[in-house]
């Protein structure tokens, strides 16, 4: 850690580290919740948004009348109007594409908004999108990712004039001496899939606007960054003060794909400007399989220098992400977000990167659980098992070989990543313990005397939490960021106050999808006021114009653990300071001589001499007369926290790019049905270093959660197009989402290293296994795939892919 | 508007007159005529059983269905699980074994877990995937929610 840093002393607690039950259950499982669809304003119309059933086109005409004349429709707005009425989005790439809300005279990929129809009621609103005609004149479509980049590509767009939306190379460390102490290199090639998490609740959208005021009030389903509310600002001309969010207390799941829903808030706000009406629009299941978010398909090209007993000591690799027919913010972060943490856990010093952000006519990308963590570790993880193959060594061994020592934290990465804290031995070790891998080992081999294909697959990987915004900045050389203005932070806001009788309330921003924030908020409060958890409530909803927050607030990049809890930790001992002033003063004595004991404020070795915390409340509402000369009245205290260690990057384009970083192994045995290609999972063991444990009943459900995401990814999730760029998955019936019958048990362990930069020691847990387990699941496969020459470079691993990888190794033989 | 038919659906006990349009389907006349909001919609083509209520006491999708069709009908929804503000048992293994996160499968969670207990008191585990894998669940794995039906089965029993 650098020296200059505050760190923390953690010491034990009371209800932290409870599995309390959830208060946010209570209205959940009995029908209270309030979601996007759950909210009804007077006078509302109905939006139905006409899509693009081309995946390039350009727009020579479209035709309304007949449309607008249909009983019960209100207005439409078309490309045209929002040519006149908005800006492109910004987005951190030297030449962007001209992105709007809408399309205005190209489409560039299926699903892309066309039109949008408002009105009384929504069966209205989508009859009438069939009476709309579209004169559209179809081009050549591009959808491979590295096609995209061949100069007989079709071009997307003219004003970028190829299909490159950013490109540069990153040299740390001396990698041409890498190679040339190197007993060998191995290579690899990588292509991981395009797949989203489709929360069961869609985007959703309510937008007014007053024209006297000239503002929007905009409910929506939006996860943060609340960085894009300066965009859309931005997009609608507007100042950002004119332009109202809120977000409803609950939010159907976001994974990162609700960070995608902000073009949808401009352009529904269009509609309402355009329209005089305040309109509603829920996205229903199709138009999000087309046209919401995914993460970035991406291909990789990579290369090890290794030494004969195992040690890594360089990496090359070359990565080539695709965001579709444009790109948006948060990309290029795609290529960015993870350079911190490159390298994994192992101490690989030398690294040469090559990074390039391409379109395609796909639809477009945004954050996915884990956002482009699970892309590094498929290349990364299957990489060290390719050696291990090429050096006949262990694959439990090699990551022992390379990891950082326990001794070595706070490890600083080639990158610039400031790894925290961490034991990578002892979690691993765990997992292996778990499988017992010696005599999986041993079984593994009676397996294939019989024939069986049987195999065992790890994945050891660190999970950076709390994103610092200065990684976008990455998409600039040193030179071009120099001119502009620097980004840095990571920055959440919670307010904590104590009312007359005593009790105490949360105002928080968190955004939160179902995490449990409320009730682990009213854990740390209660510890740090002495006050029980049910005497803690939370108001924790968005509304940017009532809300105290930070550009970077939401829930996302496993934010909350890390940052929210030592902002509220941190409000709370401003709270305790003032009410042990106050006591002083009445008390007259010194804050020194106080402590707090059961909802007391006494003077230490004085019984006699103490106030109630709730009469020290009262005093500071009710009687402030009585507080000390020059303190405010009341009892509120704010706290803004952002992390020290969010600074922007060196002009080596070394970062650190997120704030704490946890550590996952996965230890996976399967068995491949030769003939069906079917893979089945035998034993499974994921143990997680999140730091100290908040709530472990929650805890357990991230993590359940996220294994069953990163097992959808494995198996079954494809965000897929046949050649002529339609999308062929946009029904559930063809993407596929893991079922109860899907998600086998899993043996959860976790190792509490404390981080020592957050209040609690807590870490990011909820993006974990996301991470880990497609590389986890290739490297089983591939190991159970090996006897038969076949090698696994890709996912999702569905049977029948899998089958025709082991007919062509057949045939080859 | 032409062609409105009248129907009365009896819904978690009270009986309800209205007035619909023929395609409106029962999963909107839920929600919106009736403001029993706690029914989901997450994908209105049957796959994701977010909508799911039970409909003369059997789990159906209310997104396939038209609210024509329920006329004469009596229907179950999430909201009529817990009375005298107390939780329904299953409710409450719900929140012990913390089975939910957002929140949004959940109505029909219950509704699938419900009727499971109902007609099998005392299901296996591979019974309780089986009755819960037509309801997607994209935050939880599965996993606590499958404990919290097998926790809740005796106590049902008991009630
Ligand atoms: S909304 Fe009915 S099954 Fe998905
Ligand atoms: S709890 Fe979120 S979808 Fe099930």
């Amino acid at each position: 850690m650098p020296e200059h840093l505050k760190t923390f002393e953690h010491k034990k607690r009371n209800w932290v580290g409870k599995p309390l039950k959830r208060k946010e259950d209570l209205r959940l499982l009995t029908g209270r919740g309030t979601f996007m669809d759950d909210i009804r304003l007077p006078d509302m119309k109905h939006a139905a948004t006409l899509r693009s059933p081309y995946p390039h086109a350009w727009i020579k005409g479209i035709n309304v009348s007949e449309a607008l004349n249909f009983p019960g429709v209100r207005g439409i707005l078309t490309g045209e109007d929002v040519a006149k009425m908005s800006n492109p989005f910004p987005v951190g790439v030297p030449v962007p594409p001209k992105y709007y809300c809408c399309a205005i005279d190209k489409v560039r990929f299926v699903g892309e908004p066309v039109a949008v129809v408002v009105a009384d009621d929504r069966y209205v609103a989508e009859d009438a999108l069939d009476l709309i005609t579209v004169d559209y004149e179809p081009l050549p479509v591009v959808m491979d990712i590295e096609e995209a980049m061949s100069p007989e590509a079709p071009v997307l767009h003219d004003n970028i004039g190829s299909n490159i939306y950013s490109h540069r190379f990153f040299q740390y460390g001396d990698m041409d001496k890498a190679y040339k102490e190197a007993d060998l290199v191995v290579k690899g090639k990588f292509h991981f899939p395009k797949y989203g998490s489709t929360p069961i609740e869609t985007y959703g959208v309510i937008a007014s606007y007053n024209p006297f005021s000239e503002e929007f009030v905009i409910y929506n389903n939006y996860q943060g960054p609340f960085v894009n509310h300066s965009l859309v600002a931005i997009a609608l001309g507007i100042p950002e003060n004119k332009m109202r969010w809120i977000v409803p207390t609950d939010i159907g799941g976001g994974f990162g794909t609700k960070t995608g829903l902000y073009p949808s808030i401009a352009l529904i706000a269009l509609a309402a400007k355009k329209t005089g009406m305040t309109v509603k629009w829920i996205e229903d299941r199709r138009e999000h399989l087309l046209a919401s978010a995914t993460g970035t398909d991406r291909v990789t090209y990579m290369e090890a220098a290794v030494k004969k007993d195992g040690t890594i000591l360089g990496l090359k690799d070359k990565a080539i992400d695709n965001t579709g027919g444009y790109i948006r913010a948060p990309e290029p972060g795609c290529a960015y977000r993870s350079t911190g943490n490159h390298t994994g856990g192992y101490q690989i010093r030398n690294l040469d990167r090559e990074v390039l952000v391409v379109g395609t006519n796909k639809c477009l990308t945004a954050p996915n659980r884990g956002y482009t963590c699970q892309e590094l570790y498929f290349s990364l993880e299957r990489m060290i098992d390719l050696v291990a193959s090429e050096l006949g060594m262990d694959t439990a061994e090699i990551r022992f070989k390379n990891f950082i020592q326990p001794d070595q934290f706070p490890y600083t990465t080639a990158t610039g990543g400031i790894y925290d804290a961490g034991d990578y031995q002892k979690v691993f070790q765990m997992a292996l313990d778990k499988i017992d891998y010696k005599k999986m080992r041993e079984e593994q081999r009676k397996a294939r005397e019989q024939g069986r294909l049987m195999g065992i697959g790890f994945s050891t990987v660190v999970d950076p939490s709390v994103t610092n915004i200065a990684y976008v900045t990455l998409a600039l050389t040193p030179e071009e960021r120099a001119k502009g203005h620097p980004k840095s932070g990571s920055g959440e806001a919670v307010i904590i106050k104590m009312d007359p009788l005593g009790k105490v309330h949360v105002i928080a921003c968190t955004n939160p999808q179902g995490q449990g924030h409320d009730t682990v908020i009213s854990q740390i409060v209660a510890d740090e006021l002495g006050v029980h958890p049910d005497d803690v409530t939370v108001s924790n909803v968005v509304d940017t114009h009532d809300r105290v927050y930070s550009i970077t607030t939401g829930s996302y990049s496993s934010r909350f653990s890390s940052v929210v809890t030592t902002a509220v930790v941190t409000a709370a001992r401003r709270l305790t300071e003032k009410m042990l002033k106050i006591a002083a003063h009445l008390l007259e004595a010194n804050v020194k001589e106080l402590e707090i004991q059961e909802g007391k404020i006494c003077v230490k070795g004085s019984p006699d001499k103490s106030m109630q915390m709730r009469h020290v409340a009262g005093t500071a509402h009710w009687n402030q007369a009585a507080l000390p000369e020059g303190m405010d009245a009341g009892l509120y205290e704010t706290c803004l926290y952002t992390m020290p260690t969010s600074q922007p990057p060196d002009e080596l384009d070394r970062v650190n790019s997120s704030n704490t970083y946890g550590f996952m192994a996965e230890a996976i045995v399967v068995e491949v049905d030769p003939e069906t290609g079917e893979v089945k999972i035998l034993k499974w063991a994921s143990v997680h270093d999140a730091g100290t444990i908040l709530n472990p009943a929650l805890l357990e459900g991230q993590v359940m959660g996220s294994c069953a995401h990163g097992l959808g990814g494995s198996l079954y999730e494809e965000w897929a197009y046949d050649e002529n760029g339609q999308c062929i998955t946009a029904s559930f019936q063809d993407y596929l989402v893991p079922t109860a019958m899907e998600v086998p048990k899993i043996d959860i362990g976790h190792v509490e290293i404390p981080s020592p930069i957050t209040a609690l020691g807590s870490k990011g847990a909820g993006e974990s296994s996301c991470m880990s387990v497609p590389a986890c699941i290739g490297n089983a496969i591939a190991d159970a795939l090996a006897p038969l020459g076949v090698t696994i470079s890709e996912l999702p691993l569905s049977p029948n892919k899998i089958w025709h990888l082991i007919q062509k190794a057949k045939k080859k033989r | 508007m032409a062609g409105r038919r009248r129907i009365t659906v009896k819904v978690n006990g009270v009986e309800y007159e209205r007035e619909v349009d023929p395609k409106r389907l029962l999963v909107d006349f839920l929600r919106d005529d009736l403001e029993l909001i706690g029914t989901h919609v997450g994908c209105e083509h049957g796959f994701c059983g977010a909508c799911t209520v039970l409909f003369n006491g059997r789990s159906i999708r209310s997104c396939l269905m038209f609210a024509v069709q329920a006329d004469g009908a009596e229907i179950m929804t999430v909201e009529g699980l817990a009375g005298d503000g107390k939780l329904h048992p299953l409710q409450e293994a719900f929140r012990e074994h913390h089975a939910l996160q957002c929140g949004f499968c959940t109505p029909g969670m219950l509704m699938v877990a419900y009727e499971l207990l109902r007609d099998n008191p005392d299901p296996t585990e591979e019974e309780v995937r089986l009755a819960i894998a037509g309801v997607l669940c994209r935050c939880t794995g599965y996993k606590q929610i499958i404990d919290a039906v097998i926790a809740a089965a005796p106590k049902m029993r008991g009630k």
